[in-house]
């Protein structure tokens, strides 16, 4: 096993393991933390992709930017932790016959999924075998402005009307 | 590293953030789990971006980093309208429109 395996799988067992505690944990805090703590395995795994800006930003926009909003309303709200027993009792997870409706669906769709890899060739080839790495930043800049000058446009509208959205939306009403 | 691994961890991220957004009874914590799948999306877009040896992979990956940001915005502000509302952010309480 190569040095570049090893880090493949220790970078995806940190972000497996975030995710998955993102989803376990109770209390919305611990979340948000171990949120960061995949982002960072992600970003290590850009970095194995050759994608070096993107995990830079990744860890600046995702793990500071966007996981500080989360934490700050977090802790405005004092959100409460989830109960378990009342988890229990009114979660629709506890219907038996949308649990079994739902398993039969869940197991169809793996099967399918894993059928349509299996038919799918390819997947065995490395990712540094075919092409050189396009990760230079003056190279995306240059595409970013011209081939995506478009997108890159109508993304600014975007981020205007949310942050206007937001500001409006989480005004106190004037009774 | 084979790009069928790279597939099978994105794949792996986006089932658990679906999982999260069906079992998780916290607005907050339904978000988190929105951006996880994004996220795995993210890494799919490099993996196969890499692989053709083109940058339009990391490109798709920052528009979509700007729609998760701007996605969190406005839902963290639904959110605090929501709580302001209800003082509750169990997905079970905003229930007005089910008949």
């Amino acid at each position: 096993m190569g040095s570049d395996a090893l880090l493949f799988y220790t970078f995806a067992a940190i972000t497996v393991i975030g995710a998955l505690l993102v989803v376990i944990q109770k209390n919305p805090v611990y979340s948000v933390l171990s949120i960061i703590a995949a982002f960072f395995g992600l970003a290590g795994l850009y970095v194995l992709l050759e994608a070096p800006f993107v995990a830079v930003v990744q860890i600046i926009i995702y793990a500071g930017a966007i996981m500080v909003l989360f934490l700050f309303v977090v802790m405005l709200l004092n959100v409460p932790r989830e109960d378990a027993a009342e988890w229990d009792r009114s979660h629709p997870l506890y219907r038996p016959m949308a649990v079994r409706i739902g398993a039969v669906l869940a197991i169809l769709l793996a099967l399918e999924l894993g059928w349509a890899l299996s038919l799918t060739t390819g997947l065995g080839v490395g990712v540094a075998e075919g092409a050189d790495a396009m990760s230079s930043v003056q190279k995306l800049g240059e595409v970013l402005f011209t081939k995506y000058m478009f997108a890159f446009e109508v993304t600014s509208i975007l981020i205007i009307v949310a942050m206007v959205g937001a500001v409006v939306l989480a005004r106190k009403r004037e009774e | 590293m084979p790009i069928g691994h790279y597939l099978v961890l994105s794949g792996l991220l986006f089932a658990i953030g679906t999982a999260g957004v069906f079992l998780r009874r916290n607005l907050i914590t339904l978000l988190l789990s929105v951006e996880i799948m994004l996220n795995a999306v993210n890494l799919a877009f490099v993996a196969f971006g890499r692989v053709a040896g083109t940058n339009d992979g990391q490109i798709i990956t920052f528009f979509v980093m700007t729609v998760a940001a701007a996605e969190a915005a406005v839902g963290l502000a639904l959110v605090i309208g929501l709580f302001r509302h209800r003082e509750s952010l169990n997905p079970e309480a905003f229930t007005s429109l089910k008949w």
